[in-house]
């Protein structure tokens, strides 16, 4: 072996430790992207701790709990009437689909049944806020994906819808409008030809979002064979809504569960695809909203005359019991399960949101997509983050 | 019209889950809607057999329910006062019970639309019953958001961090035994509320 | 050649064309954010746009500069001061050197450059740099991968840029701006010179390349992945408060009325107006009146050009970096290259 002289030594050391340096730069670290809590994707105070390399994502986890207000042991503290105060706020966009659940829940409890007159009068209302709430959807949806201009079509005729339900209710936002044993009110005079006419708009509207999304090469590319959910992930992960339609289970609980609602006086489809991805997510919606539109215009046509409210004591106080209801509320299977002790109030509700079980399937659906598939799997899984903390 | 025309495939079901179950199955309740309650050392192979057996594929929720009665009440207690003495008697819903905390599962056939309740005892002293995660991928958050609401531990979960509260919270804010902190400061006034319902006299004078 | 500014001495001279220089890129960069951003994509979207400062919204933008001049400057605590200060100020410079060498008018340009279009071409890749030194200063991860994203997309798409300049240069046989202008409006096409030989006939695959890579460059829908709100938040501009944005924020638009200008001499003859109308058969022969003319018919084309970009920009969503980065490499560049080879066969057999 050479002996090395010290400056031929230096120099070795020199040029090892460069490589070495050289190869450590090379390495690439991945990084640590937080999405959230304030991100225009989450729309609401989601957090998505995402680990990326380079633009591919190793690991996410969504980290909710930003909004958490307790409403679960909040109702215990509450009468049975007070709760739907409560429950408008889960889903904020579609309000009067959230009381649904619950008031029927109370009322199987109680073995009381709406008169058929409120039980059109809330089929109705949950259709509308069905409405309001995924046509907001998809406007949103080309923000996310970056086309600015469907969501200013989506605000403006959402507009109408929410007239509607504050002209028949009171509230735009949060109703409330939903009592044991019927509704608040009887509908004001003309508002039937009025939502006729405003069904009207909403179906133009889901054609133009057809035309300017849908049928867009780019929205497509974007969004197709993106985030694809198998039918069996679907179902373990308890996913619903149009989500799980997306998978290609053929399951609405409009059509399958026998609740005291108008449905099954209209005649409509179960819109179902084949794909489990975003494109089907978000085409499923639009169906829904076209049929949407149709219920409401079939039960407008045969409402029938008579009261609104049942016979009901004044001081509600719901037999001994346990009940589960869930709705095919806007973002999927809402319900609620209502133990009963005989009380003013509920003893517990186990309130199951939809959005908490579909998002709770992202850590499984993120691994290995691109950074802007977050943000198109995200929109496309739909959620609202009152609904997912609850 | 009512829940109960859909009775029929709920009939036959119910027989077909109890033959499935077997020996596993402790008591059950069928009113409308079927409730079943396992043993606590079956909860995990009853789910499974419910699920591969039975067809129950779709998994709609897990949580848990705390039958103690809270002594803090409903809240309506004047604060400056000494507490009245309540009545903390433990008395189980549907389908019975043994222990206080009931974990309970809604799973649902697809095809059928068939559900079941599921329901299982916590054993009171350890408070901990095996994990269905890897049976219904969709309890991990369910179990998650149990063991921080109730403090039950779920055996082999793989992380049982805190969902809503901070990491340092401490307690368990659905067990009937913590208290509503809200209500204990400042009595609340709006716990009857009465009102004039549409149509004047309708519901008017009956008792409760 | 009719000399108008022989009398000025070359100072002022000097002086009205930085005067000129400033002029071409804020007047166009307004214009666009008034009658575009604010009043089409307003209608487009079916609302009315800014009503209240100014008849019609008018005075809007000045509100908006007024605002932003009021806004504090903040620079993050762990960014790199000085250079983030910087990028905004390379960002514009790149869009006065570019402006530089565009041609308004027979006499109205500012330098007369041999290889015009290749110091063009040049000078648009500076504001890569400002970009991308904006997105690495500023200390954020988001604004970092906007920073990167830019520089992968603008280098991806100068390519092809330049492959579709060169059918051009081809045609015209010479890099400098005003004699593609004169070579276009003086040409003629099958012996017919009613509206001379613009470019964009003989070129059309060329020009729909060029435009494409200008929305790319200009980070425009459906190419706006450096920006994307709604999932970088901005991208490189996330930490950028007060008068820098608003420098990145002309710079966006006066970039989009340059290239829209360069796209315009390349492919719609520029300032010029066939010369056959005039009986005029070369730039020596053109009147006076032209000088004040040219630049407004410039100003037309290049409103009708950025009108197309702002079109495409209201109604695409984002394609994907990968999408991208594919297009560019495996659709524009090849079929750019396919465009000059047969440019320079025709051009032989012709």
């Amino acid at each position: 072996m050479t002996m090395l002289g010290d400056r031929q030594q230096l120099s070795y050391i020199a040029s090892q430790a460069a490589d070495a340096r050289l190869n450590l730069e090379l390495e690439t670290e991945g990084m640590t992207l937080n999405i959230g809590p304030q991100h225009p994707a989450t729309h609401g105070t989601l957090r998505i701790i995402a680990r990326l390399d380079g633009e591919q994502v190793v690991w996410a986890e969504p980290a909710c709990g930003y909004m958490h207000r307790g409403y679960e042991k909040l109702t215990e503290v509450r009468t049975y009437p007070q709760v739907t105060t409560l429950v408008n706020r889960i889903d904020w966009l579609g309000s009067f689909a959230n009381e649904v659940p619950f008031i029927l829940a109370a009322e199987k409890l109680m073995g009381v049944e709406a008169p058929t007159r409120a039980q059109y009068i809330r089929t109705i209302l949950f259709e509308l806020s069905r409405i309001a709430n995924v046509s907001l959807f998809l406007g949103d949806l080309g923000v996310q994906l970056g086309a600015i201009t469907p969501v200013f079509l989506a605000f403006r005729d959402r507009e109408y819808v929410l007239n509607l339900i504050e002209s028949a209710t009171g509230g735009r936002f949060h109703p409330n409008f939903d009592r044991i044993g019927g509704l608040k009110d009887d509908l004001p005079a003309g508002w039937i030809d009025e939502t006729r006419a405003v069904m009207k708009k909403l179906r133009g509207f889901c054609d133009q979002i057809e035309d300017l999304l849908f049928g867009n090469e780019i929205f497509q590319s974007r969004t197709r064979g993106i985030g694809v959910i198998p039918r069996d992930v679907a179902l373990q992960y308890g996913l619903s809504g149009a989500n799980l339609r997306a998978s290609g289970v053929d399951w609405d609980l409009r059509r399958d569960h026998q609740l005291p609602m108008a449905w099954n006086k209209a005649d409509w489809k179960v819109w179902t695809h084949p794909d489990g991805d975003s494109f089907a997510r978000c085409w499923i919606r639009l169906q829904e909203t076209r049929e949407s539109t149709k219920i409401v215009d079939q039960l407008l046509g045969s409402i029938p005359a008579g009261p609104v409210m049942a016979k009901v004591p004044k001081i509600i106080k719901v037999p001994e019991g346990e009940a589960w209801v869930s709705t095919e509320n806007p973002l999927g299977e809402m319900g609620y399960y209502v133990v009963s002790r005989g009380d003013l109030g509920p003893f517990r509700v186990k309130i199951r949101s939809a959005s908490f079980n579909n998002i709770s399937i992202t850590p499984w659906l993120l691994r290995g997509v691109y950074v802007p598939d977050i943000v198109t799997i995200l929109a496309s899984l739909y959620f609202i983050l009152g609904d997912i903390d609850r | 019209m009512s829940t109960t025309s859909n009775t029929q495939p709920r009939i036959t079901s119910v027989a077909e889950v109890k033959a499935a179950l077997g020996d596993r199955l402790v008591d059950s309740f069928h009113k409308e809607d079927l409730w079943l309650r396992v043993r606590t050392d079956a909860w995990k192979s009853s789910m499974q057999t419910l699920r591969d057996a039975v067809g129950f594929h779709y998994f709609c929720f897990l949580s848990a329910i705390d039958w103690m009665p809270s002594p803090y009440g409903r809240g309506e207690d004047d604060p400056t006062e000494p507490a009245p003495e309540r009545d903390t008697t433990i008395r189980q819903g549907y389908a019975g019970g043994e222990t206080r905390m009931q974990v309970f599962a809604r799973v649902t056939n697809p095809v059928t639309h068939v559900s079941v309740v599921v329901k299982v005892d916590v054993p009171d002293d350890s408070l901990t019953i095996e994990s269905i995660h890897d049976v219904y991928a969709g309890a991990n958050w369910h179990e998650r958001e149990t063991h921080e609401m109730f403090g039950i531990k779920f055996d082999g979960h793989p992380d049982l961090r805190n969902m809503y509260l901070p990491i340092d919270f401490e307690g368990f804010p659905l067990r009937k035994d913590f208290p509503l902190l809200a209500r204990m400061v400042k009595p609340w006034p709006g716990i009857v509320d009465v009102e004039p319902l549409p149509g004047g006299e309708i519901g008017e004078g009956e008792e409760s | 050649m009719t000399v108008i500014l022989a009398e000025i001495p070359y100072w002022g001279q000097s002086l009205l064309r930085v005067l000129g220089g400033l002029v071409a890129v804020l007047l166009p960069a307004g214009t666009i954010v008034y009658v575009f951003l604010f009043k089409m994509m307003s209608f487009m979207q079916s609302r009315l746009g800014p009503m209240e400062a100014g008849p019609y919204g008018s005075m809007q933008l000045f509100a908006e500069v007024g605002k932003w001049l009021q806004k504090e400057d903040i620079v993050p605590d762990r960014a790199d001061a000085r250079i983030f200060k910087m990028a905004p100020i390379i960002v514009l410079v790149s869009t006065f050197l570019l402006v530089a060498v565009v041609p308004f008018g027979p006499d109205a340009w500012f330098t007369d450059f041999e290889t015009g279009i290749f110091y063009a071409l040049a000078v648009s890749s500076i504001s890569v740099l400002g970009i991308l030194i904006a997105g690495w200063s500023s200390a954020n991860k988001y604004s970092l991968l906007g920073g990167l994203r830019a520089a992968g997309q603008l280098i991806a798409y100068e390519l092809p840029m330049v492959l579709a300049v060169i059918g051009v240069v081809i045609q015209a046989g010479t890099m400098n701006l005003q004699k593609i202008v004169v070579a276009q409006n003086s040409g003629s096409m099958f012996g017919i010179d009613a509206v001379g030989h613009p470019y964009v006939i003989s070129q059309f695959i060329g020009f729909i390349i060029f435009m494409i890579a200008i929305q790319a460059e200009l980070t425009q829908a459906p190419f706006d992945m450096p920006i994307a709100e709604s999932e970088l938040v901005s991208g490189y501009m996330t930490e950028y408060s007060g008068f820098r944005f608003l420098i990145f924020f002309i710079g966006e638009f006066a970039t989009a009325g340059v290239f829209a200008m360069i796209a315009s001499v390349l492919f719609l003859g520029g300032w010029g107006v066939p010369f056959a109308w005039f009986g005029w058969t070369s730039i020596d022969d053109i009147d006076n009146w032209m000088n004040f003319a040219g630049p407004l018919i410039m100003f037309t084309k290049m409103m009708l050009l950025v009108f197309i970009i702002m079109w495409i920009r209201f109604s695409y969503p984002r394609l994907r970096e990968d999408q991208l980065q594919r297009f560019a490499w495996k659709g524009l560049i090849p079929v750019a290259l396919g465009n000059i080879a047969v440019t320079s066969i025709l051009k032989v057999v012709f």
